[in-house]
């Protein structure tokens, strides 16, 4: 699937940029410093836009389409902001066949947001999972660290008021 | 050195050698798509796999252009096992291929093409399903970028990353996997210098130039246009191999020809500009040393190393030389001197320039280029195109007579033809400055020392009482490279950059040669030779001594800095660093 990139402005501020030179001096002229560095200004931002991309680049001269092509073949990289309610659906095989993709996209219609994206306040980001292991709870989805198991699409509803 | 067998053949080799290169000193030579020596050694697209055995185990699978080679190696190239490994690898290539070949523009000099020809690939029906998204980039002024017909061999990323470029690569993974920039930006877009040499490196028909042949055919077929041709100095040292001559034969004469059967109302050489471009550029240069102007002077024929400085270098701007290059000296020639001169309304004239550079096309729309308050140069095709044309035309080319330029601008001297080649520009330069400097005739013309195809050539020389250090780069990793010693304080008279390895004559827009010639030959060398045994032949060498270059000046430039030369001979860059992506 391809990558999908962030349609949110970029909100960095000062003190993040700060600290991602820091980390892009600590590792500038190692081998291999690209993906370390790339892994913490993630750490940093949550996310690796095309600002962050750019930083990363210049700091440790490479091209920023290197930086990009790296951002876009690793799926621990995210180009999207994540929530402040980090919404995670699970698609594995056992939620799939209990009704797992009418959980989500219950989800898309409510927040108006695709897999991967935040919505625009920042307060919701959504991800599609595979198994997280709780199949007996299946279909069974994550709002940051809070489990739903058991799930039909209309319960979906009020889970998502108590974090409007 | 290691001794190994390739098909039985007993085989010596530096250790370190792959089994590609001991297979071509048994003059066997393997199939490759991905492979380029030294800068795309990846062993990704799998077609050169041969079978090996080492220390007596079985035989087994390895890519030929990577594995290394071993004392007693044994190596088979062409077994059944082999031949249905190339075959399967194929297919599966051709099963996201657009095959639509029938007219591509690399039908015929095709790598994938010709693969599929030797080993009886038809199609991929047992692998046909999804297709990758197509893929299909138009926005530059220079070229195509058609994705259904990347086999993905990296080779163009490669090359563009060898310029120090670095605008394409590939992007999201497995069966999304495709060539782009960075965030999927447009061509346009990106910091990209139109240098071609993605184009050249190419195995298919997914990059090629942006075609401008239609717009040439329309501007001979309406008569109210008189239309002058001009063609650079590479493009006759490159042109034949369009037709089957051996690299490195000179089709002067036969270009000439093809050119007037085309219908062209007149066929100049750029090359007379050229000599134009050396009386304005040594005067720059003899200006800026006597007169403590900003040094190194830096050449100006090359819009791919021009818009690389203005990504890259904005600070060096104020060295390069205000000189408009060849091609736009010439149509500014053309349409104020000539078109006063033979009363025909700059409007009504259509200048097309043949070159062996694709950034000439982004060159003819830049500002400041239009001294008649209309284009200097209207359409501007590659080698590639021309060829094009001729065949289109059935034209027997290799039967042509050789027929000579059309006057007045057709008359060049030798220091203007060797301008193709790495070094040519500033030979040329040399042989005009020197003898105003010293104000003696120079006897010996020739500067071997700026000579060959090395990517940085610095030399020192005693010019009268001054101390000239020169360099000359060509490719952009060369160029960086002498532009960083200027920026760290060493202290250079004189450079000359040209954008593409080994100048003009290997420009994105020449004739291309499959990865198993390039490997082989040194192209670059062959085709300068052209150019140099040109040089050698001609009477007159030195720019400042060309008769017609002597008339114009006296009847229309008056000197060569003046206010007039000014106005139509020079121009303007940009700061485009706020540009670069990075």
């Amino acid at each position: 699937m391809k990558k999908r990139k962030s349609n949110l402005p970029f909100k960095g501020t000062p003190e993040q940029e700060k600290q991602l030179l820091a980390v892009i001096e600590a590792h500038k002229g190692e081998k291999g410093a690209l993906m370390p560095v790339m892994q913490e200004a993630q750490e940093i931002y949550g996310y690796l836009p095309i600002e962050v991309q750019q930083i990363i680049a210049k700091g440790l001269s490479v091209p920023v389409e290197e930086v990009y092509g790296v951002s876009t073949f690793y799926s621990q990289f995210a180009l999207t902001p994540k929530g402040e309610y980090k919404i995670s659906v699970c698609l594995g095989t056992a939620c799939y066949v209990k009704g797992a993709q009418e959980v989500f996209d219950r989800i898309v219609e409510i927040l108006g947001i695709e897999a991967d994206e935040c919505t625009e306040d920042g307060k919701f980001s959504l991800e599609a999972c595979r198994c997280i292991g709780a199949c007996g709870l299946a279909p069974v989805m994550t709002i940051n660290e809070e489990v739903y198991g058991r799930l039909v699409a209309d319960d979906v509803d009020d889970i998502l008021k108590k974090y409007m | 050195m290691i001794n190994l067998k390739v098909n039985g053949i007993d085989v010596s080799v530096p250790e370190g050698s792959t089994v590609l290169e001991a297979a071509r000193q048994a003059n066997i030579e393997i199939p490759t798509l991905c492979y380029m020596k030294e800068i795309n050694a990846i062993g990704a697209c799998r077609i050169c796999m041969v079978e090996i055995s080492e220390g007596g185990r079985p035989f087994r699978m390895a890519t030929a252009c990577v594995y290394p080679v071993s004392e007693g190696m044994e190596v088979k190239t062409n077994t059944i096992k082999v031949i249905n490994s190339r075959k399967n690898t194929l297919k599966m290539i051709l099963s996201t291929h657009n095959r639509s070949c029938l007219s591509c523009v690399r039908s015929g000099n095709c790598e994938l093409q010709t693969l599929c020809q030797e080993y009886g690939v038809e199609d991929a029906a047992e692998f046909d399903g999804a297709m990758p998204e197509a893929l299909f980039d138009t926005s530059a002024a220079h070229m195509v970028r058609d994705n259904s017909k990347c086999i993905l061999c990296r080779r163009c990323v490669a090359a563009c990353k060898q310029q120090q470029v670095g605008v394409i690569g590939a992007n999201d993974r497995g069966f999304d996997t495709h060539i782009g920039s960075a965030f999927d930006n447009d061509l346009a877009k990106v910091d990209c210098i139109s240098c071609g040499q993605c184009i050249v490196n190419c195995p298919t028909g997914a990059l090629h130039e942006k075609d401008n042949t239609a717009e040439v055919y329309e501007a001979l077929a309406d008569e109210s246009k008189y239309v002058v041709v001009q063609t650079a100095p590479a493009v006759r040292a490159g042109l034949g191999e369009e037709f089957g001559l051996p690299i490195g034969t000179d089709v002067e004469g036969k270009m000439v020809a093809a050119l007037r059967r085309l219908g062209f109302d007149k066929v100049f050489d750029t090359d007379t500009a050229a000599d134009i471009t050396i009386m304005e550029e040594s005067n720059e240069l003899i200006e800026r040393v006597t007169n403590g102007g900003v040094l190194p002077l830096i050449t100006s024929c090359s819009p791919g190393w021009i818009k690389y400085c203005e990504y890259h270098y904005p600070e060096l701007l104020p060295n390069v030389s205000s000189c408009k290059s060849p091609q736009q000296m010439f149509g500014a020639t053309i349409k104020t001197w000539f078109a006063e001169k033979n009363n025909i309304d700059p409007k009504d004239i259509v200048v097309v320039s043949v070159m062996p550079c694709t950034a000439k096309k982004f060159e003819i729309g830049r500002d400041d280029e239009s001294a008649a308050g209309v284009a200097d140069v209207d359409i501007s095709i590659t080698t590639r195109e021309l060829a094009r044309m001729i065949k289109r035309m059935h034209m027997n080319f290799n039967a042509l007579p050789d027929e000579q330029f059309d006057s007045p601008l057709g008359e060049a001297t030798g220091a203007a033809v060797i301008f193709g080649a790495t070094g040519g520009v500033m030979e040329a330069a040399l042989r005009t400055a020197v003898e105003k400097i010293t104000g003696e005739e120079l006897k010996d013309v020739d500067f071997p020392v700026v000579r060959g195809t090395d990517p940085v050539k610095v030399t020192e020389m005693k010019v009268g009482d001054i101390n000239v250090k020169v360099g000359v780069a060509s490719g952009i990793t060369g160029a960086k490279e002498l532009l960083e010693r200027v920026k760290a304080g060493e202290e250079f008279t004189f450079i000359e950059i040209m954008g593409c390895p080994g100048g003009c004559v290997n420009g994105g827009g020449q004739p291309i040669q499959p990865t198993s010639v390039r490997q082989t030959v040194d192209i670059k060398a062959k085709r300068a030779s052209v150019l140099y045994n040109n040089d050698a032949a001609k009477a007159i060498r030195k720019s400042h001594e060309n008769p017609f270059v002597k008339a114009v000046y006296a009847e229309y430039f008056e000197k060569p800095g003046s206010h007039k030369a000014h106005e139509v001979l020079h121009t303007t860059y940009v700061d485009r660093s706020n540009e670069v992506i990075m």
